[in-house]
């Protein structure tokens, strides 16, 4: 089967500061990976890692600085259309309340995807197909009729706004950050929701967020991002359970559980800004890294297959194969 | 804890926000009915959902009621110096002199407080400057710069301006600012919200070293049950404008009570377990039109018919309380 979406050394330079002392911000730095149909793929990682830059490239927002995004029909992309493009990919994003106008009633936006994509040939047939896809989410049309948006709580507008991605049947929906505004008791029937995509339309999904607990529960694959680098990638029951880059393993073990019986044991230092480990040569996590070398602290390391997972890491230099074509160039 | 000297004690405290709005006043009652003793050295947690009033009730506990905020029933009565005030008999100088020495709050977004163009020190000095007589530029630059070394802070920090600081790092100055004059009672209105878990591990242990070097009382807002299991000594539940359920923090986790609180444990994701979990049915309640009876009625699946009618009291189970008609004497329990 064809992959629904390969992102290929995948990097995006960004510049800060002025002509004169300006710094080079690699902010995406060749990040490859594969998605397949009826597949949640999880792109996870602290804010400032980079993964909402990936979601920008991939919904052509952002033009990559190297490297290359193929969709499930390469030809088509390639003579920009970005129609087609848009009409398979949709996103729903971070924060309800900003996606939706709040002097605009929430029903225009439904009506206006269906009227941007000819989805409809009447007002009848359009309140049907909304009607249809809202009960995807656990609403119907006569709730949302005539409404505006502070009308709704975060997870009703979330709900909609995942409604109106639906309403073109997209084969890939890009969900940045869907349930970090959206609270404890609600964020589960968004969680499930995409279990149920997932399960009942064979769509694929790329979930991007920071709370590796969901990410558990919802995805496949899952990859670890830290500024700019994936430094895992793998089946997410190995990557979180048994977790081997070092990195993976401070998140892994950061994650507050709620279970008074199993406290955070031990003490950890943070960065003092994120641009001092942006510019970092060699490994970009070394100045944090309990299990630093070295080498590190000049060599970026080679991405190594362990055991079927992608590590990207010194300490398994030499006891794995190294993986081709994503090595990395020095920075 | 072998401490049980009361710090912090409230009755039948309700503060509710009244508004104008066309054809009458609008009633949003945000804190309604709060009964509460919070101890010297304890991490006091409170949990709820957005929009349950718990900002407002750090707020009404601090003495910040400003309108359209107000002060409808009973008092917030602090103990100092072996006797009690009542926060709101104070006059409005007593106030400031007792604010940020006596007891310290934290707002939300606390790491956007910093005047960006000034550099931290500047920060620190202006701060020491107002409530410090009589010393001089250098003597306040050594008292910050102690400060920032105990709390294990890089003292390099001071030389920075806020926007060159990691998030996570801004946010720890801005709690160990509140720490700086020792105060007895700390208030901190969901300090890990919007950062990283690894951040969110940096400000809790923050917040652990201040209360064990401080000895003093913290009360931490969040709705992150996984950041109360690890530093709240005890834990208060927060429904509605109301303290549902109150326990110690392993009480809470292994023997909730009320519905709502095994609601807000069981939906929590565990690793290891992709089985499918369960969210709470509907939406928290609107403060302004609450439901009658118990508010958390229409979502309940154990409601009685009762429980639609009359709102439950606290039923007292030694350090355990609950409001809720199935704990309540002659309820089926």
């Amino acid at each position: 089967m064809k992959p629904i979406l390969e992102a290929k050394d995948l990097t995006k330079v960004f510049f800060r500061g002025s002509l004169l002392a300006r710094d080079r911000i690699v902010a995406v730095d060749n990040v490859s990976f594969t998605m397949n149909r009826g597949e949640i793929f999880t792109l996870a990682g602290e804010s400032g890692c980079g993964k909402t830059t990936v979601a920008r490239m991939i919904l052509g927002f952002e033009e990559p600085t190297s490297g290359e995004i193929v969709y499930e029909n390469e030809q088509e992309r390639k003579d920009k259309e970005k129609v087609w493009f848009s009409q398979r990919i949709q996103a729903v994003f971070q924060n309800p309340f900003e996606t939706f106008n709040p002097l605009r009633k929430v029903e225009g936006y439904l009506f206006e995807t269906v009227r941007n994509y000819q989805l409809a040939q009447n007002r009848a047939d359009a309140v049907e197909l909304i009607d249809q896809k809202l009960a995807a989410v656990g609403l119907s049309y006569q709730e949302v009729e005539g409404r505006y948006p502070s009308e709704f709580s975060g997870g009703q507008l979330q709900r909609i706004s995942i409604a109106r991605a639906l309403l073109i049947d997209p084969s890939l929906l890009i969900a940045d950050e869907p349930v970090s505004m959206v609270d404890a008791s609600i964020r589960m029937s968004i969680v499930n929701l995409f279990r149920r995509l997932r399960d009942e339309l064979n769509m694929g999904i790329l979930y991007i967020t920071h709370d590796l607990a969901t990410a558990y529960y919802l995805s496949g694959q899952i990859a670890i991002m830290f500024r700019g680098n994936i430094m895992e990638m793998g089946p997410v029951q190995e990557v979180l359970m048994n977790p081997r880059h070092p990195y993976t393993q401070l998140l892994r073990e950061s994650i507050p559980e709620a279970d008074p019986d199993r406290k955070w044991q031990g003490r950890i230092s943070i960065a003092e800004t994120e641009q001092e480990e942006y510019l970092r040569q060699g490994c970009k996590f070394a100045g944090r890294c309990p299990k630093v070398m070295e080498i590190c602290k000049n060599q970026v390391p080679d991405t190594v297959l362990v055991d079927g997972i992608h590590v990207k890491c010194h300490l398994y230099k030499g006891t794995a194969s190294e993986v081709e074509g994503v090595r990395a160039k020095p920075v | 804890m072998a401490h049980k000297e009361v710090v912090l004690r409230t009755k039948d405290l309700k503060a509710h926000y009244v508004l104008d709005v066309p054809g009458g006043k609008k009633i949003v009652k945000a804190v309604d009915g709060v009964d509460l003793e919070i101890r010297r050295n304890e991490i006091y947690g409170i949990a709820g959902e957005s929009g349950c009033g718990k900002s407002t009730l750090m707020k009404t506990l601090y003495g910040l009621v400003n309108r359209p905020l107000r002060l409808i029933n009973g008092s917030v009565y602090y103990s100092k110096d072996g006797g009690a005030f009542d926060v709101f008999s104070l006059r409005k100088p007593e106030l400031r002199r007792l604010r940020w020495t006596y007891m310290a709050y934290v707002p939300q977004g606390a790491m956007s407080i910093f005047n960006p163009v000034i550099k931290l020190k500047d920060t620190y000095s202006d701060f020491l400057g107002s409530h410090l007589r009589g010393k001089t530029e250098d003597e306040m630059f050594a008292i910050a710069k102690e400060h920032i070394d105990q709390l294990g802070l890089p003292v390099s920090i001071l030389d920075a301006y806020p926007h060159q600081l990691s998030g996570g790092m801004r946010q720890r100055v801005a709690i160990a600012l509140a720490a700086l004059l020792r105060p007895s009672v700390i208030f901190a209105d969901e300090p890990t919200t919007a950062l990283d878990v690894v951040v969110q591990r940096g400000v809790v242990q923050l917040l652990k070293d201040i209360q064990m070097s401080l000895h003093n009382t913290i009360i931490l807002v969040t709705h992150d049950m996984g950041i109360h299991a690890n530093v709240a000594d005890r834990l208060g539940i927060m429904y509605a404008g109301k303290i549902i359920e109150e326990a110690a923090t392993v009480e809470i986790f292994k023997n909730p009570l009320h519905p709502y609180t095994q609601f807000l444990i069981d939906s929590l994701p565990q690793f290891g377990d992709t089985g499918e979990r369960a969210s709470a049915p509907g939406q928290p309640p609107s403060l302004a039109d609450l439901p009658t009876g118990c508010a958390f009625h229409p979502r309940c699946p154990k409601a009685m018919p009762i429980c639609k009618v009359e709102a439950p009291d606290m039923t007292v189970k030694g350090e355990h309380r609950v409001a809720c008609w199935l704990w309540d004497e002659g309820g089926v329990a």
